[in-house]
């Protein structure tokens, strides 16, 4: 693999300890991975601001925005499924999803996501975007920063910053909407009667924003991200990364219309490929950490071939094996299914089938028993043994839910439910959405017990649903 | 030590060396950042500000209170105003049910049980127990057997009144007379009798001595502990015919509860805690499972 060290950054003795980076000015470019960009942005940009948007009609005991995550009511909503606290688990297995899907697509294609999906990207692209339209291109944002504080520099910068902080404000705003009901929150936004919570989220979002999309851009990319420095981890010989065919470039030099190709490469060092870079690399020194494979100066050079006449491609996706082919005059080599990828792929689809069950297999009532420890068991004036116990009944469903409670394996038991004495078996109705905690107290004959603990079972049916939730129990007494 | 007339300026950062030397060893004037300057500048400001607005310095009579007299303490009684304010409404409902009206509204139930069970631990776990189970001397309140009763108006009459308490005129005396040691029965009278109490309660005994302190039973004892041992609730006499015991069931410590008896005093606490609290602590304590 090629060096990972920026070409220029090459240790003098002399040199300083450190010295100021310049600051990159990208140029615009045109071309199909810019195309990709500004498609993939629009799309990634919709979906943020759209999603809270979506209605999804859940019945009249929940609420009707399609994604929610409801912090005072504990519950996260995604379309069909309802996230309780205890089910965050499902939560980080989508993450771990989302993580092994990277490796995937990282050891297939490389630093895709940087370049194209990441959101620090889309945002500075986003934010770019705004910068070239108020003060022009690459050339002119140099002049400008250079030039005296004018009246005219002092409103075009105005303008920029004001646009950005408006983006910023979109931005931290939308975030809000998923954790509140966006057609109830936005016109408090703008009434003033929104919670603090809110604006204080809103105003941390819309400097973060603004602090990373307008002033760190590359620098998070290149000095914050912890992904930038452990990508190379999933890297091999096989990977697609933004190359520089240099044995084809070389050696560079300046060219003249009407001259021709012999004796030298076809890089004509224009450098075009530098300005339009979104981290400020060359690409011509080989592979570096800062690079965010979006080839934008694929797109550059290949502009730049169709001027003088030479075929794509000095600058391209390629592999470091297809490199060294190239290099040695031989055909390319697709090697897409390798031990690395078909790994990561096995454990991408087996985590995501364990999220998939998890999420489809849940159940809609759930049961736990914690049984009374202090203490363990009460002696009745008629020599009975007496546990008590603490059911906790989740309804999971936005419906109520009539359940009987009975015992399993306890043929001598008597079951009471606190505020249901004397029912034979206890049936209650439990309110949508909510957790129930009962008191049962279950009492044994002492001649049943026989100095060990009887381990058995609270069976709680829900005979609307025909569904039966067995949750372990334990019968204490004195051990002999 | 050197010294040089001007200073000397490293090459590499550009900043002024020390004019000292130790052990070879030179150091740099490189002042700190100007960012670390005008943080360290502002947190002055800040703490002159803290100075002035909060209080800050300790005198020997007190502290410097600060310009917007703000209080911890006063913090505190703010706070609790608005948890006291929150409550209102539950303990308005609560207390306008009857105990068995309370008993089967669910929400106001929670609400009870929740609160008896915090005043439960402040006011009554030292003696009772931290779940209620009680120990030799005091009872426990889990099971089934009740000296006074175990019904909502015996529940809070005993806590109001308490038991053998000092201070409270209405509180419940019963007293188990000292028949060894005032010399009622003699040492013999009192083994049989207590022969006859393991008996009752289905333990083993001495079939010869028990049914001696038969007759001392019925002579002396069923006044208050009832036929059979079977208690008086009335006159506060526990039930003998059970396995349940307050200063323990076996010959030894019935025998010395009968010589010498022991009587354990719970406090009256209607001076103590308010009508609501003590409603609050009879639902819990009757929730316990041995409610009747």
């Amino acid at each position: 693999m090629a060096s990972l060290q920026p070409a220029a950054a090459e240790p003098q003795e002399d040199s300083p300890l450190w010295f100021a980076r310049p600051p990159v000015v990208p140029k615009k470019v045109k071309g199909p991975f810019r195309r990709i960009k500004w498609a993939v942005m629009t799309v990634l940009l919709a979906i943020y601001w759209g999603v809270p948007w979506l209605r999804f009609d859940r019945g009249p005991f929940a609420p009707d925005q399609a994604v929610l995550i409801d912090l005072p009511g504990r519950k996260a909503y995604f379309l069909w499924f309802e996230i309780w606290p205890q089910e965050i688990y499902i939560i980080t297995g989508l993450l771990i999803v989302a993580a092994i899907g990277l490796f995937f697509v990282t050891a297939m294609l490389g630093r895709v996501w940087c370049g194209f999906a990441c959101p620090q990207t889309v945002w500075t692209d986003l934010f770019m975007m705004v910068e070239r339209w108020v003060e022009g291109d690459r050339a002119q944002r140099l002049r400008l920063a250079k030039a005296p504080w004018t009246v005219s520099k002092i409103a075009q910068r105005l303008a920029k910053h004001s646009l950005w902080i408006a983006i910023g404000l979109a931005t931290g705003g939308a975030w809000i909407l998923y954790f509140n009901d966006a057609p109830t929150v936005m016109p408090q936004l703008f009434l003033g009667t929104a919670g603090a919570g809110v604006y204080i989220t809103i105003g941390l979002l819309t400097f973060s924003t603004y602090l990373l999309a307008g002033w760190a851009r590359e620098s998070v990319c290149t000095f914050m991200c912890p992904y930038a420095r452990f990508q190379s981890a999933m890297f091999d010989r096989d990977t697609l990364v933004v190359s520089y065919r240099d044995w084809r470039g070389e050696k560079r030099g300046k060219h003249k219309a009407g001259d021709g190709w012999e004796g030298r490469g076809h890089c004509i060092d224009c450098r075009q490929c530098v300005e339009v870079c979104p981290t400020g690399i060359d690409i011509r020194g080989g592979l570096q950490m800062s690079c965010i494979s979006c080839g934008l100066c694929v797109d550059a050079c290949d502009g730049i071939m169709d001027k003088v006449g030479l075929p794509h491609g000095l600058i391209g996706y390629d592999t470091e094996r297809n490199m060294a082919l190239g290099a040695a005059g031989k055909p390319r080599q697709w090697h897409f299914i390798r031990l690395r990828t078909l790994g990561y792929f096995v454990v991408f689809a087996a985590a995501g089938a364990a999220v998939l069950w998890a999420l489809l297999a849940r159940s809609p009532l759930e049961a736990s028993v914690l049984p009374d420890r202090n203490p363990l068991f009460v002696r009745l004036s008629d020599g009975d043994l007496r546990n008590g116990y603490t059911l906790k009944l989740l309804n999971k469903t936005n419906q109520p839910q009539h359940i009987i409670i009975s015992l399993d394996g306890l043929a001598q038991g008597q079951l009471t439910v606190l505020g249901h004495e004397g029912e034979a078996a206890p049936s209650l109705e439990l309110a949508p959405d909510t957790v129930a905690a009962l008191r049962l107290f279950v009492r044994l004959d002492t001649d049943q017990w026989a100095g060990e603990p009887i381990d058995y079972h609270f069976n709680i049916h829900d005979a609307a649903r025909d569904l039966t939730v067995t949750t372990p129990a334990r019968f204490e007494g004195p051990r002999q | 030590m050197s010294t040089a007339d001007k200073p000397e300026i490293d090459a590499i950062t550009g900043s002024k060396i020390h004019p000292h030397e130790w052990d070879g060893i030179r150091e740099l004037e490189t002042p700190p950042p100007r960012w670390w300057v005008l943080t360290f500048a502002a947190c002055v400001i800040f703490s002159l500000a803290w100075w002035v607005l909060y209080p800050a310095w300790p005198s020997f009579s007190g502290y410097t209170p600060g310009v917007l007299g703000y209080s911890t303490r006063a913090e505190l009684a703010q706070t609790m105003a608005a948890v006291t304010a929150a409550q209102a409404p539950m303990n308005d409902r609560l207390a306008k049910l009857d105990y068995a009206a309370a008993a089967a509204d669910a929400d106001v139930m929670n609400f009870a049980t929740a609160g008896g069970r915090a005043l439960f631990a402040e006011n009554c776990a030292q003696c009772h127990g931290s779940g209620a189970q009680g120990n030799v001397g005091f009872p426990n309140l889990l099971d089934d057997d009740w000296v006074w009763g175990g019904d909502y108006a015996t529940l809070q009459a005993t806590i109001e009144h308490g038991i053998r308490a000092a201070n409270d005129v209405d509180t419940r005396q019963s007293l188990m007379p000292a028949f060894g040691k005032d010399g009622m029965l003699t040492r013999e009278q009192v083994a049989d009798v207590t022969q006859y109490v393991l008996a009752l309660s289905g333990q083993t005994a001495d079939a010869a001595a028990a049914g001696r302190g038969e007759a001392v039973f019925a002579e002396q004892c069923v006044s208050c502990h009832g036929e059979k041992g079977a208690g008086n609730r009335e006159l506060g006499g526990p039930k003998l015919a059970d396995g349940i015991w307050l200063y323990g069931g076996d010959a030894k410590a019935i025998e010395a509860q009968v010589w010498n008896p022991r009587a354990g005093v719970m406090p009256a606490w209607a001076g103590r805690l308010d009508a609501l609290a003590i409603k609050k602590l009879v639902l819990y304590v009757h929730s316990l499972g041995g409610g009747e």
